[in-house]
């Protein structure tokens, strides 16, 4: 493994490189994935069969908890990666952990969320729209729960071998997915909940 | 419906039980020769468990002919019942179960593993690498790719056949048409083997991208890996289409969601439309790796270099845009209305272009060239011609006004089947003979070589040609038989000859196999075919490192220069090489996926969680594990190079 110490840490050998580009390009497919899953979305927004509509289901306060909380997050794992930048693993690993526990609150509210849905009536299997609500949804949340578990992951893998090429790749890899999954929810904040309480 | 009657074979025929019986005395027999020979650990460690890009090619390629295989034999069915009128050798559901396995098995899991099979072995050594950006990757797609094909195919035995066409269109693939766990085994086995698609999609990308030799700007690759860039940039933008698409069909079928049937809000044509999106870029997936090889033969054999390189980039790159623009054109009879038809129409039309700048670019190269007629040129050789008969009707089938004449009748057959087959197939095999010497250190016997070639091209010809006949005449597609005063007896007796004179063009292929492992010499040295890329400027078969010393690039054939010119290809002295250890966990962990599919198609909840957990598990065990490969040192290196004269 050839180190090449003019460069940050995450970019520092072949592989590290690679890594990050791979990413980027699983990235494109990821936007290809939410893509799809809006034009669902755009298509079946208006057939709600009997069931209710998005102006009749969505509330505002959990919305802009969510919103507030997992923008916020993006910023934190912001710091986070400054701060391995730096060199400062103890301070990385606190923004690292305030990002994860943001993102479990945003979990945690979208729980609750979707227990409301269903409780007024907007089940998975009510209508074409509801079902692609809550797959749009899940499918975004379903992110965020995996890079809970793979961000705890990172956490350890550091405390346990300390700063080397690889965990600040790793660390540097996850935060492009967080700051992914931020981008997402901004259109699914804007596209879905603002436009269909509009 | 009892618990237990969904593992039941739907409708028990002599044929189904025989082939139980032969799936098992088959893996018996397996089990018992590994056992005996004591070859486990041989299978283990050389090929369950390898990352090197060279022999997962190879598992890809004998994969894709064990496929060949499997789908020749749906087809040689489907003939036979259609040869004559009124013919009872298959029932209705039967016979849809057949045409949809055909088509998958063919597509996904023939012609797939095929362009992955060169993919793998040759883009390393084209760009003179290592091995590719993430071996252990490389492998896990290999695994999901593997096991998505075997739940397909257990499915005719288990609980029965998917029976709703290979592009399973809903409301007919939903639970109300389709009751048999057939559709859920389609879900599940595309959906395991796309993920596959998707990961060597972004390996070879990056590989290509980062790994390439010093000196070989992306203008200097050659063709082939120019166009797996070109495919698997395709692949990753569409796949992921796929994967929605199949998630929703699964929840509608599994936990009765309303997104594509006909209640509560529901939209079947959703389906048609992902579906297409995804699947019209598939076929030019397929198509363009294929296109790569016939550039790399084609060059080869006429001893010269091929011509309009340039423009068979920039082709490529139109093609891939052009080919996310055409989706419609599947459908355009379900009322999109005569604007939208047109756009597509001229879309479509469109594509004909970039594709007839590349025919003519290799008439072009022979024209003027030194031609040499080997196997893999004459495959080539018979593909331009008959390609074109396909590529023509298609561009027929693209105005839209008459296609409401042509759409799913057997005309349309026999389009897709002229440019598949010449297009995809033929160059595959072309690849196949090329890259025997280089995979196995030996020729297969040109001979026989040419035999096949001609048997299997005039025997495309006379299976397909009819049906552009009698699909004019109205016989529609997917009809399981059809009555005398229709007239089409004769074509499809026809066709049935054509499909018999494939079967044996194939078998002609193992026997050269075979033939060849047996008689042929084993001293054709690194180049027997006097090429001029990369891949031949190391030994055959090529050790685990590919080449002892990077290679150095000047031009777009290095080799050639290094021959011909006096370029220096390896400059320097050896140096340790560094290369991934082998592992278990790409294997594990699609035997887990094959697990976790099988719970799902079954609804079978508990194990579907606990394999859901095991593919979690398997994931943090590969995060926390600590593995920098290992070292070959110089010694070994000069070892190895030497024994092999070097
Ligand atoms: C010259 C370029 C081509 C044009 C203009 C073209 C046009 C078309 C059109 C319009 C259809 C739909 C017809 C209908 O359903 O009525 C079609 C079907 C099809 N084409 Fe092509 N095509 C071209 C090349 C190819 C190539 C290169 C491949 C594969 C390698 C291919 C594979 C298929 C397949 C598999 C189908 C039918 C799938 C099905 O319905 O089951 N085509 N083509
Ligand atoms: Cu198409």
């Amino acid at each position: 493994m050839k180190i090449d110490n003019s460069l940050p840490l995450e970019y520092s050998t072949g592989q590290n490189q690679a890594n990050i580009l791979g990413f980027w390009i699983f990235i494109g497919a990821e936007i290809m994935l939410f893509g799809t899953l809006f034009a669902a979305y755009f298509t079946l927004v208006d057939r709600t069969g009997n069931g209710p509509t998005g102006a009749d289901i969505f509330e505002i306060a959990p919305l802009l908890i969510e919103t507030f909380v997992l923008l916020t997050s993006s910023f934190t794992i912001g710091l986070a990666i400054h701060a391995m930048r730096l060199g400062k693993q103890k301070a990385m690993m606190a923004f690292l952990g305030i990002t994860l526990l943001l993102g479990l609150v945003f979990l945690s509210v979208e729980i609750f969320e979707f227990n409301h849905f269903y409780h007024v009536g907007a089940g998975l299997q009510t209508s074409a729209f509801t079902a692609i609500l809550l797959t749009t949804l899940g499918t975004h949340g379903g992110h965020v729960t995996f890079g809970l578990l793979w961000g705890t992951a990172i956490i350890l893998q550091i405390r346990k071998r300390g700063l080397t090429p690889e965990t600040a790749n790793k660390s540097f890899i996850f935060s492009l997915y967080w700051h992914f999954l931020d981008v997402v929810w901004i259109f699914i904040f804007s596209f879905i909940y603002l436009k269909g309480l509009m | 419906m009892d618990y237990f009657d969904r593992f039941a074979v739907p409708h028990p025929s002599p044929a189904i039980y025989a082939s139980m019986v032969a799936i098992g005395l088959t893996v018996i027999a397996i089990f018992a020769g590994l056992t005996y020979f004591k070859k486990w650990g041989y299978l283990w460690r050389e090929w369950l468990t390898t990352v090197d890009h060279k022999r997962i090619g190879i598992m890809y390629l004998i994969s894709a002919l064990l496929m060949l295989f499997r789908g020749g034999a749906d087809a040689i069915m489907m003939r036979a019942q259609l040869a004559a009128p009124e013919n009872t050798l298959l029932d209705a559901q039967h016979y849809n179960e057949i045409f949809t396995t055909h088509g998958i098995v063919m597509i996904i899991f023939m012609a797939m593993p095929f362009i992955m099979a060169f993919m793998n072995f040759v883009v390393p050594l084209q760009i003179g690498a290592r091995d590719v950006a993430f071996p252990r990757l490389n492998a896990l797609s290999f695994w999901l790719f593997f096991m998505g094909a075997m739940l397909l195919n257990i499915s005719f035995v288990v609980g029965g056949s998917p029976d709703a066409g290979w592009t399973s269109y809903f409301p007919l693939a939903s639970n109300e048409f389709s009751e048999s766990v057939g559709t859920n085994y389609y879900m599940f086995a595309l959906q395991i083997s796309g993920l596959g698609t998707l990961m060597t999609g972004i390996n070879m990308i990056t590989t290509i991208l980062k790994m390439r030799a010093p000196g070989m700007t992306l203008m200097k690759m050659p063709m082939f890996t120019w166009s797996s860039l070109v495919a698997n940039i395709i692949i990753v933008f569409a796949f992921p289409v796929l994967t929605v698409a199949l998630l929703m069909g699964t929840m509608d079928r599994l936990f009765a969601t309303n997104f594509f049937t006909t209640a509560n809000g529901g939209m079947d044509m959703l389906w048609a439309n992902f579906f297409w999106v995804w699947g019209h870029p598939e076929v030019y997936i397929l198509i363009l790796p294929a296109f790569g090889i016939y550039s790399e033969i084609i060059s080869t054999f006429s001893r010269r270099n091929l011509y309009g390189y340039k423009s068979m980039v920039g082709s490529m790159v139109i093609i891939s845009l052009l080919s996310f623009l055409v989706w419609t054109h599947h459908f355009f009879t379900m009322g999109q209305g005569a604007l939208t038809n047109s756009i597509f129409s001229i879309t479509t039309m469109a594509i004909a272009v970039p594709t007839g700048v590349k025919i003519f670019n290799w008439l072009f190269t022979l024209w003027k060239g030194k031609i040499v007629i080997t196997t893999p040129m004459l495959y080539s050789l018979l593909f331009i011609p008959i390609f074109t008969i396909g590529g023509v009707t298609g561009v027929m089938l693209g105005m839209s006004a008459a296609d409401y004449q042509y759409h799913n009748t057997m005309f349309l057959v026999a389009h897709f089947h002229m440019v598949i087959i010449p297009g995809v197939v033929f160059g595959m095999l072309a690849g196949l003979h090329y890259y025997w010497p280089k995979m196995f250190g030996f020729k297969l016997n040109d001979k026989i070589g040419k035999v096949e070639a001609w048997v299997i091209s005039m025997s495309t010809l006379l299976a397909f040609m009819p049906m552009f006949f009698s699909g004019l005449d109205g016989q529609a597609r997917r009809m399981y038989t059809y009555s005398e005063s229709t007239g089409f007896g004769i074509y499809n007796m026809i066709s049935m000859v054509g499909a018999v004179g494939l079967a044996i063009g194939f078998c002609l292929i193992v026997y050269n196999v075979y033939y060849s492992t047996r008689y042929a010499s084993r001293d054709v040295g690194s180049d027997p075919w006097n090429a001029r890329t990369l891949e031949w400027a190391t030994h055959s078969p090529v050790p685990e490192y590919n080449f002892a010393m990077t290679p150095q690039v000047n031009s777009l054939e290095p080799f050639w220069d290094a021959k011909k010119r006096g370029h220096e290809l390896f400059t320097g002295y050896y140096e340790k090489i560094h290369m991934p250890n082998n592992s278990g966990v790409p294997f594990i962990l699609g035997c887990i996926f094959f697990a976790w599919g099988f719970s799902f198609i079954f609804g079978m909840w508990i194990p579907a969680i606990v394999t859901t957990i095991g593919i979690f598990a398997c994931m943090a065990y590969r995060s926390f594990e600590n593995d920098h490969g290992r070292y070959i040192s110089v010694n070994e290196i000069q070892k190895t190079e030497t024994s092999r004269g070097a």
